[in-house]
């Protein structure tokens, strides 16, 4: 069984796999990370052995940055996008859109579910 | 996308030069600018800019965490005030 930084471990995925279910890790940092290791990408999961697992730790632990170190980055950069007040750190803020998409209709990732505004009046195709 | 690294930040040279003549003669006082596209470089800092927001100048004072942010995103062009209260027909 692989513990790999807290506690991910699906066992009956191949590596390649496996190792992007830890935040931080797609399938090319998993790649890449399997080829430092030396570790054929297919082996599943519950196929590694200890040595193997010990080495993927020490790669993760050394060299990349993710689950809780991860997150409060992301979170200190949001944090001083809306401390200078720039525009992006505004739409942050207000729970919108902030790359710049449309808000008329859609960006229900980010406002929420729809409210219902009394008076509003369907657009009128023209 | 982002700029080419090859070419460095982007900083208009006008605006790039009343900004270290300031700095060099230690007068505060602010900079009027339209030049939001301007990238904020660490001689910045301290300075109060005048950023033009296509009506009026809005007073930006560059601190440590702006470098690297342009002018233009610290003066927002739209003002919302919320939706108005129901038509009256």
């Amino acid at each position: 069984m692989a513990r790999i930084v807290g506690n991910d471990l699906p066992k009956e995925k191949i590596g390649l796999i496996g190792l992007t279910y830890i935040y931080g890790i797609g399938r090319s940092t998993a790649a890449k990370i399997l080829a430092a290791a030396n570790i054929d990408p297919y082996v599943k999961v519950k196929d590694w052995t200890d040595e193997q697992v010990t080495e993927l730790r020490r790669i993760i632990n050394d060299e990349y940055k993710v689950e809780g170190a991860l997150r409060s980055e992301v979170q200190t950069n949001i944090k001083r996008l809306m401390d200078i007040g720039s525009y992006r750190g505004i739409r942050h803020r207000k729970g919108l859109p902030v790359r710049g998409q449309r808000t008329s209709t859609n960006a229900r990732t980010r406002k929420g579910k729809a409210r219902t505004v009394a008076g509003k009046k369907k657009v009128p195709r023209k | 996308m982002a700029r080419s690294l090859k070419k460095g930040p982007y900083v208009s040279e006008k605006l790039y030069k009343k900004v270290i003549a300031m700095q060099e003669s230690g007068k505060k006082q602010p900079i009027k600018t339209w030049s939001r596209r301007s990238m904020i470089t660490p001689d910045f800092v301290g300075v109060t800019f005048l950023v033009h927001n296509g009506n009026k100048f809005i007073p930006v004072f560059v601190t440590e965490n702006m470098v690297g942010n342009k002018l233009g995103e610290f003066a927002p062009t739209r003002n919302f005030k919320g939706h108005s209260s129901k038509k009256i027909k």
